[in-house]
């Protein structure tokens, strides 16, 4: 067994962004669940209308989420901007740093098992970080702002959802095709994530540092001393 | 024309007592509030009539068909004589080069007063050929006509969106009147529907007549008190939505009982119309009511959003015909089976490893 030696660990995520990112792990979760069943809804029930809330009660969920999703994404934003400069990375992308690419090259040749062992990193690797801002900061904004342009149906023309979203509708065509560009920005999420927990316990095994408890307790520590 | 509306009224045989029912009724329809009835009355009494241009393109006639069934008794006597509808070649008595001179007629007198009133839209390619209105193109005529017009009023999804003739791929390239290349920059309202609702109809014309200005529109230029809510805001099925009540089959016990036609593919949610406040034939039912869901007729390219029966639309622009669910499972179910490949294949590496080092 390989033994973990602690030393040069780095304090990489400082608490407000583990505490954002395991929120934000339940409210997607919350999210796509609910988001399914409103535009799937679950087999019909019987009786009277006033005998059940359940299609109301999935979409009040849905909305709670939404809003915790939402006032989250903002927080992350203004952490970005005090916390440590790991913490801007979801915001910032070096895509004019040769050495970027050449390390995304290197990252997918280890994923592929083309290479022997994988580089260390104290941030994100280049491939996990292309994926997070793509995913979580542009797919969350889009979904911010489809949710919250759909959402501002309901609460009318003239509150603040339909000035500060409403614009979205007769931009995107119609409601209709909100909708379905916020049904396909779930599924993006839903692959994303199913891909994010899968490499996350991989790499947090086989590679060369610490992955999972990390997230938990904020230190990267990394099993060798090998540059 | 100094005829006002009232004269025209009481000329018909309207008695007064008719007419102020009229207006508080018309007050109430467009959400002015009691107070407002005698400023319509008083609007009536004094103002000219304003001629109408009603123009006919690409189209049905359904909006025309519609207007004419407007519920309230008065409407259609009292708004058709109202507006002083000097050309609509469906209806007129004049035709041929008659009903056509009646147009340079109005165009003339009313240079800068009158309103265009246009039933469908106009075909661009080939020069317009696709639509020919008294030997010329359509779209000549609606350019000449918006040039010396007051506003314009589309009627309908057609002039409104494109509708059927503009739906993919649109063989005659039907453009709806705000997108007509050329065509002078006047103030439009939209009234969108296939057909739009009479009384929607009327009331539109009435308040333009009293007020001498549009009601306040939304972004997309509808009359907000019509269009700005949606078909599922009132529906009356609604509480069966929010409980979770819903018809599976179009002959199970939940049609039956009403229940709510979301699962059937209703686009009441996704529509913005005034049909489940004001309703169809005298406010006697609309398509909900009638147990089939609402079709989405009065959005934008509604032609083109899917099957009538399916909420979810078919995305084409993935070579087949595939739907956000399908292709949404099928790259779920691809990763995940990739996911456990590569899990498989990691194992794999690292007991060699782990080998090699022993070694």
């Amino acid at each position: 067994m390989q033994t973990e030696i602690n030393t040069g660990a780095v304090y990489v995520y400082e608490a407000p962004v583990r505490v954002w990112h395991w929120v934000n792990a339940l409210s997607i979760t919350l999210l796509a669940i609910t988001g399914y069943l409103i535009a799937h809804p679950l087999p019909t029930l019987p009786g009277e209308a006033s005998d059940h809330f359940l299609m109301g009660t999935i979409r009040f969920v849905h909305f709670a989420a939404a809003y915790i999703f939402a006032v989250g994404f903002l927080g992350r934003i203004y952490w970005a901007m005090v916390g440590n400069r790991y913490s801007r990375q979801l915001f910032k992308l070096p895509l004019l740093h040769r050495k970027f690419w050449k390390d995304l090259l290197h990252e997918v040749r280890w994923y592929a098992f083309l290479e022997k062992e994988p580089k260390k990193y104290v941030g994100h690797n280049p491939l996990a970080h292309l994926f997070m801002v793509a995913i979580i900061t542009v797919g969350g904004a889009v979904m911010l702002l489809t949710g919250f342009a759909l959402y501002a149906e309901q609460t009318g023309l003239g509150s603040w959802q339909d000035s500060l979203f409403g614009w979205l509708i007769p931009l995107v065509g119609q409601s209709q095709d909100v909708r379905l560009w916020h049904h396909w920005g779930m599924w993006v999420i839903v692959v994303f994530v199913m891909l994010h927990v899968y490499v996350a316990i991989r790499e947090d095994i086989v590679s060369r540092q610490s992955l999972i408890s990390t997230m938990i307790s904020g230190w990267r520590t990394f099993k060798d001393d090998r540059p | 024309m100094s005829e006002t509306f009232y004269d025209v009224m009481r000329r018909q045989g309207i008695t007064r007592r008719s007419f102020l029912k009229y207006c508080s009724l018309t007050a109430s329809a467009l959400g002015l509030g009691p107070a407002f009835a005698p400023t319509i009355a008083a609007a009536m009494e004094t103002k000219p009539r304003i001629p109408v241009l009603w123009l006919h393109g690409l189209e049905c006639t359904c909006c025309s068909e519609s207007f004419i069934r407007s519920a309230h008794p008065l409407a259609k006597d009292v708004v058709l004589s109202m507006i002083s509808l000097d050309y609509d070649d469906t209806i007129m008595a004049a035709a041929g080069h008659e009903a056509e001179a009646i147009i340079e007629e109005i165009i003339e007198k009313y240079d800068g007063n009158y309103i265009l009133a246009v039933e469908g839209n106009p075909p661009l390619d080939e020069d317009g050929m696709y639509c020919i209105i008294g030997g010329k193109p359509f779209v000549e005529q609606l350019r000449k006509a918006a040039e010396h017009c007051k506003a314009i009023i589309s009627w309908g999804s057609c002039a409104s969106w494109g509708c059927v003739q503009a739906a993919r791929p649109n063989p005659t390239r039907a453009t709806p009147v705000h997108k007509v290349p050329g065509l002078a920059a006047k103030p439009i309202i939209k009234v969108p529907g296939c057909p739009p609702i009479a009384e929607v109809m009327t009331a539109v014309i009435t308040y333009i007549l009293t007020f001498e200005r549009f009601p306040q529109l939304d972004r997309q230029g509808r009359p907000l008190m019509f269009y700005s809510q949606r078909i599922h805001d009132k529906c009356y099925r609604r509480p069966h939505f929010d409980a979770g009540q819903f018809v599976e089959h179009w002959d199970d016990e939940a049609a039956r009982k009403g229940y709510c036609l979301y699962k059937m593919g209703c686009k009441g949610p996704t529509t913005y119309n005034a049909c489940s406040t004001v309703r169809w034939n005298g406010g006697l039912s609309f398509p909900i009511q009638a147990g089939h869901g609402c079709i989405g007729c009065s959005e934008d390219g509604f032609w083109d959003k899917g099957s009538f029966y399916d909420r979810v639309t078919d995305t084409h622009q993935f070579g087949i015909e595939a739907n956000a669910d399908k292709v949404g499972i099928a790259a779920a179910g691809t990763v995940g089976a990739a996911a456990a490949a590569h899990l498989a294949v990691t194992a794999i590496k690292q007991a060699q490893h782990k080998g090699d080092q022993d070694q």
